[in-house]
């Protein structure tokens, strides 16, 4: 018995090179697209990369340093990261299993209750932010259901505290994870989990050692568009936390304020936040957001 | 007491399953089925993804499952390992640690993990693949990586799930040659699921022929797919077949009859079998002369009309081969009537060299 035989001609072929999707061939013609496509899409772009170039045209360059530097500015900056932080970690230990199991589970004696318990958790997605700041006002406010209740048995008392601006920046940014994971989740199926288990692996081993890593592209994705979502939280924030310096007046708040009485410096704070949202999508690159699927 | 027992019975609506199936240990069982026959749900209720209504199954000893006194092992408990029509190699993985990775989740330390890896990586020539990644291999190098790592564990039952579906044309001898000496030299117990008799010859020691959920044959490979007793059996058998040993022109059988064809995977002096289809045999009156044929003597056994052609059912004349005995020819009904063929007449099968391939055997 010889190896050689073994060898049939297709395995002797080099192995191919990965394929190197989104890299353009400079010969290639695609099958084109119809002419006045062009058009709306020109136009959308304006829309979206005209205001931004206005913000530049606008903005005081040489007082730019000293209008970042505020205490102001300092302190919605410092805030503003660290609540973004603290709710995308959130987001992830609460949502990350929330997405797993809308992906995976497995009710059988309530067969719709998945999608009903999607449908709740994705409300987030399109209701108006200030509703959402309403809601948790209500439910965890002096009179509310569970506020009430926290006040009267631990003097505990979260409307407009830091904790408030967190809970709001958690409470708009988590679907955008939940989307992201369960997406990526339903794409690398079941049948690698399976194969893990025919293997040996347990259900907990091949969660860590296979679907995680097979996750990982859409999970850190789900965190960027997260986080960017929590670093532009206004309307929740205000309603639920108010605005207070130092407290819960994060930088969109402070943009706001600004912009009644000193536009330039609600322009310098603004091209913080255009930078910040750069850093964000372009060392992020969440998948999807940049056309490479 | 080794090997696999299963009994199993599932009903569905349209559909039941009720099986009764053994594997002694380092045997290899081929189920041979049509389509919906229950091949899948068996497969299922062994791998511990489906609960059958009614059941017991033991796998080297230990009851992995028993529906009458609730046992229930989960799959990846059960030792039973599966290779299924796609590779399914772990992505992010390299090929070693794709094949290390069934040793490690059962405790073993990484180096000795890895070393178990090599080797088997080595057993299926894929040993210089060990460090690239599944999209740096072609189909036929992931499907040998996907063997070695469905061996890795050491499963006390390996299904293989059309293990050859789906593959190149060209790359389906080689890998099919390559199971069957992988398979034998690790003496795995192993089902093998399929449609195609010759994986089932080649791989088998045993057929098991499913039909509506029910085994409706058994037996030998060579027995049960040169002469089907189920009308199922026979429309995918259909082959003639010779046993005998392998030579460099083509097969000798164990009474020195020399068959000329071509050789697939197979090495001078092992056992073997030459497989032609019954439309390439014709039927003569005389011996035929000239051209490279293989002729044989044979005595009429039974005409059995099928549609366009009438298929001639040998049997072994009184002073030749016995091995003759259940060969097919196709022919058409006119060459039927003009060379008088009937039962009990002494008649001469040809068939084309080309026509004939020798493949090695269980």
């Amino acid at each position: 018995m010889t190896t050689a035989r073994t060898t049939g001609p297709r395995s002797a072929s080099p192995a191919r090179p990965p394929r190197r999707e989104g890299v353009a061939d400079r010969h290639g013609t695609g099958v084109g697209l119809p002419g006045w496509m062009w058009v709306p899409a020109g136009i959308g772009f304006l829309l979206v990369a005209l205001p931004v170039a206005g913000l530049l045209w606008e903005a005081d360059w040489a007082a730019m340093p000293q209008l970042l530097t505020s205490d102001a500015a300092l302190s919605a900056l410092r805030l503003s990261l660290l609540t973004a932080a603290v709710s995308t970690t959130l987001c992830l230990l609460l949502g990350g299993p929330l997405a797993v199991v809308l992906a995976r589970g497995r009710l059988n004696r309530w067969p719709g209750a998945l999608r009903a318990i999607r449908s709740v958790v994705l409300l987030p997605l399109v209701l108006p932010p200030v509703v959402g700041g309403l809601s948790l006002l209500f439910l965890l406010g002096a009179n509310g259901l569970v506020g009430s209740g926290l006040d009267a048995a631990f003097g505990i008392f979260i409307p407009f505290t830091t904790v408030a601006v967190i809970l709001a920046q958690t409470f708009v940014a988590m679907p955008f994870l939940i989307v992201s994971l369960e997406g990526a989740l339903r794409t690398a199926g079941e049948r690698y989990e399976a194969t893990a288990a025919t293997l040996g692996a347990s259900p907990g081993l091949a969660f860590r050692r296979v679907t995680l890593p097979l996750v990982l592209p859409g999970l850190a994705s789900g965190l960027v568009l997260a986080f960017a979502r929590c670093m532009g939280e206004f309307g929740a924030t205000i309603a639920f936390a108010g605005s207070l310096e130092g407290t819960t007046r994060t930088l969109p708040l402070l943009v706001y304020l600004q912009g009644e009485t000193d536009v330039a410096g609600a322009v310098a704070l603004s091209l913080l936040l255009v930078v910040v949202s750069l850093v964000v999508i372009v060392v992020g690159r969440p998948r999807g957001l940049d056309g490479r699927g | 007491m080794s090997g696999v027992e299963l009994t199993a019975r599932l009903e569905r609506a349209g559909f039941a399953l009720d099986v009764d199936l053994s594997v002694a240990e380092g045997e290899v069982v081929a189920v041979l089925g049509p389509n919906g026959a229950g091949k899948s749900t068996l497969l299922g209720i062994l791998s511990g993804l489906l609960r059958p209504d009614d059941g017991r199954l033991r796998v080297a000893g230990r009851p992995l499952l028993d529906t009458a006194d609730g046992t229930f092992v989960p799959p990846h408990r059960r030792g039973i390992g599966l290779l299924a029509q796609e590779a399914l190699l772990f992505p992010h993985l390299s090929a070693l640690a794709n094949v290390a990775f069934g040793p490690r989740a059962q405790g073993a330390g990484r180096g000795a993990a890895e070393e178990r890896a090599r080797g088997l990586l080595a057993a299926v020539g894929a040993a210089e693949l060990a460090d690239r990644r599944p999209a740096q291999l072609s189909g036929g190098q992931q499907r040998r990586v996907a063997l070695a790592r469905a061996l890795a564990p050491e499963p006390g039952l390996l299904l293989l799930d059309e293990p050859l579906a789906a593959l190149d044309v060209d790359a389906t001898p080689a890998m099919r040659t390559l199971l069957r000496r992988v398979i034998a030299d690790a003496k795995q117990t192993a089902l093998l699921v399929t449609h195609d008799a010759l994986d089932a010859l080649v791989l088998a020691d045993r057929v098991v022929v499913l039909d509506r959920g029910r085994i409706v044959e058994q037996g030998p490979a060579r027995e049960v797919l040169a002469r089907p007793r189920s009308p199922f059996s026979a429309r995918i058998a259909g082959l003639d077949l010779v046993p005998g040993t392998a030579d460099g022109t083509g097969l000798r059988t164990a009474d020195g009859v020399e068959l000329h064809g071509h050789a697939v995977e197979v090495v001078t002096g092992e056992a073997a079998v030459a497989v032609f289809p019954p439309s390439a045999v014709s039927v003569h009156a005389e011996r035929p002369e000239g051209s490279p044929r293989n002729v044989f003597r044979v005595r009429v056994a039974a005409l059995e009309p099928r549609g366009d052609t009438v298929r001639v059912r040998a049997a072994a004349p009184a002073s030749g081969p016995d091995w003759v005995d259940g060969l097919a020819a196709d022919v058409t009904p006119a060459a039927v009537a003009d060379l008088g063929v009937e039962p009990g007449h002494a008649m001469w099968f040809a068939v084309k060299a080309t026509e004939v391939a020798v493949h090695g055997m269980k």
